[in-house]
């Protein structure tokens, strides 16, 4: 009888130096995480089906999410009514899923207008923000009746110029910047707080007969660590409340402030990870509601409270899976791993340290490793430092929390860009946008004649 | 290459260079090859025996061995070449 000996799992072969008592950039790691499904599907599987790199959205913790984040707000106020934030993530299934769980739409452009209509939006529920309305985009706003947040003068005086010749009364809120405390001082949209113009372009309105306030609004920056600034803001909007009321008679019906809640992403140069600094929604809840509860408004008719989050809301629900394209060896001995996931599919990998993990199981060893994309770029870096686990060629790797932002500001660059799913709450996976093809892009290009 | 005749090799993974005062951590297949190194075992000798007990092919581990040898080299624990 012949002893079939049954081999070992191989690892390769390591060697670390140890730095006694001195932590270095690599950080120190003692548990290696790993993601090798999401919400019970098997991150081989999907690759497989779908193809790497992949960007997975998960139906499940959008729900969880946004249910939190409700949860917050409504306990603590009696009328709350979030407005999907479409630049963070405007595919349109993932809209229609913020709309299904009762989301208005906050739109910045034709485009993103356009496609809210299309998701069934009715217009009076789009908010309109941003400096580049067109005199079209306008006039169709005001004829649906959707609230413009108005960004300048010039934005006002064409409003007040289109108002003369359409049937409907155009719906204004004005943007308000102001000092909350911290740095930077968003101060490029919108009217001034301190110096008084926000104030100006309140009386232009009221003043005005064929346009009606029905709202003010803020937006005081993206990843806001401190709930506080949160509570100044909402104290200085219920005072321009407060004071329009008092000269006019007129109550407004909602402020809005905006997005900017932080998401537990990490930013780079951090101490500590997101996870551990970054405020909950009840924080920003709690600072936002005491402020206005504790106003002057008169309580028997407190504007309804517009939220405009977006990445906090989804930041977690988007993971991209990828598969190891090599490792190499630098010339200082660090390893370098290089993936196929690179940052024109990762854009906020120029502000997070993401959290990059194996799909498969590994031991508790690791090195210094540098994790590059695939693009023939200096600058393609997905991590310049991290304690990362032996990964062999084809083996694959998840980068959880990118559901924010990177499908809308990724970009077409070197390569394609690949599919979208979408895990829906019974375990379904749906490819909810299809990989580009070479195809799509010769559509668009025009060669001239004389270069045939 | 020859190893460092002075290094202290623990079998729980460590390695000690008395000549420079470093400490290194080593998975348990860096051990034993460096183990293997240090007795003298040549390329193929070493080769034959992982690739007879572990799930890996040739190439692989050709590419994994040059590398570990490399990183010995960096971390000054092999004699320098006479
Ligand atoms: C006006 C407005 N509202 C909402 C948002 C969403 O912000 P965040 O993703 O930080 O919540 C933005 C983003 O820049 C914005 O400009």
């Amino acid at each position: 009888m012949t002893n079939i000996m049954k081999k070992q799992k191989y690892e390769r072969p390591i060697i670390n130096r140890i730095n006694a008592g001195v932590s270095n950039k690599f950080g120190t790691q003692t548990k290696i995480n790993i993601i090798s499904e999401i919400d019970g599907l098997a991150v081989k599987d999907l690759l497989k089906d779908y193809d790497s790199p992949l960007y997975v959205i998960s139906e499940r913790e959008i729900r969880e999410t946004y249910n939190k984040a409700k949860q917050a707000f409504s306990t603590r106020y009696p009328k709350v009514q979030f407005a999907w934030s479409y630049k963070t993530n405007y595919l349109d299934a993932v809209c229609r899923l913020y709309h299904k769980l009762g989301s208005w739409a906050e739109v910045v452009s034709g485009f993103e207008y356009d496609k809210a209509i299309d998701n069934g939006v009715p217009g009076s529920n789009i908010i309109f923000n941003g400096p580049d309305k067109s005199e079209e985009d306008l006039t169709k706003a005001i004829k649906n009746g959707s609230l413009i947040h108005v960004d300048h003068f010039d934005e006002l005086y064409l409003i007040m110029k289109l108002a003369d010749k359409i049937e409907e009364t155009p719906k204004l809120a004005i943007r308000v910047n102001m000092d909350t405390g911290i740095y930077p001082q968003w101060d490029r949209f919108g009217f001034n707080y301190e110096n008084g113009e926000a104030w100006n372009a309140l009386n232009r309105i009221m003043l005005n007969e064929k346009v009606d306030l029905v709202g003010l609004h803020t937006h005081i920056g993206t990843y806001i660590m401190t709930p506080n600034a949160y509570g100044v803001a909402a104290y200085k909007l219920a005072e321009l409340a407060v004071r329009v009321d008092k000269k006019y008679g007129h109550k407004v019906k909602y402020i809005d402030m905006g997005g900017g809640f932080a998401s537990k992403n990490t930013l780079k140069g951090a101490y500590l990870p997101g996870t551990d600094t970054c405020p909950s929604f009840d924080d920003y809840a709690e600072a936002i509601t005491n402020a206005l509860i504790n106003s002057e408004i008169d309580p028997d008719n407190l504007p309804t409270l517009f939220l405009e989050t977006g990445r906090a809301l989804i930041d977690d629900a988007g993971y991209l899976l990828g598969t190891v394209l090599a490792n190499k060896r630098l010339a200082d001995g660090r390893r370098s791993t290089i993936i196929d996931i690179g940052i024109n599919m990762l854009f906020t990998s120029f502000w997070y340290e993401h959290n990059i993990v194996p799909a498969q199981e590994t031991t508790h060893h690791t090195e210094d490793t540098t994790i590059y994309g695939p693009l023939c770029m200096n600058i393609d870096v997905i991590r310049a430092a991290i304690q990362f686990p032996l990964l062999n060629k084809k083996d694959h790797v998840v980068i959880s929390r990118i559901g924010a932002y990177n499908m809308t500001q990724w970009l077409q660059f070197i390569t394609l860009r690949p599919n979208v799913v979408i895990i829906d709450m019974d375990k379904n996976v749906h490819i909810i946008r299809e990989n580009e093809t070479k195809k799509n892009f010769d559509q668009l290009e025009k060669v001239p004649e004389y270069l045939k | 290459m020859n190893i460092k005749k002075d290094i202290a090799i623990s079998d729980s993974g460590f390695v000690f260079d008395p000549t420079t005062g470093e400490s290194f951590s080593l998975n348990p297949l860096g051990v034993k090859i460096l183990t293997l190194l240090k007795d003298g075992d040549d390329q193929k000798e070493i080769s034959d025996f992982v690739l007879q007990q572990y799930e890996v092919d040739s190439d692989t581990f050709e590419n994994n061995y040059y590398d570990f040898l490399n990183m010995l080299k960096q971390f000054n624990l092999t004699e320098p070449q006479a």
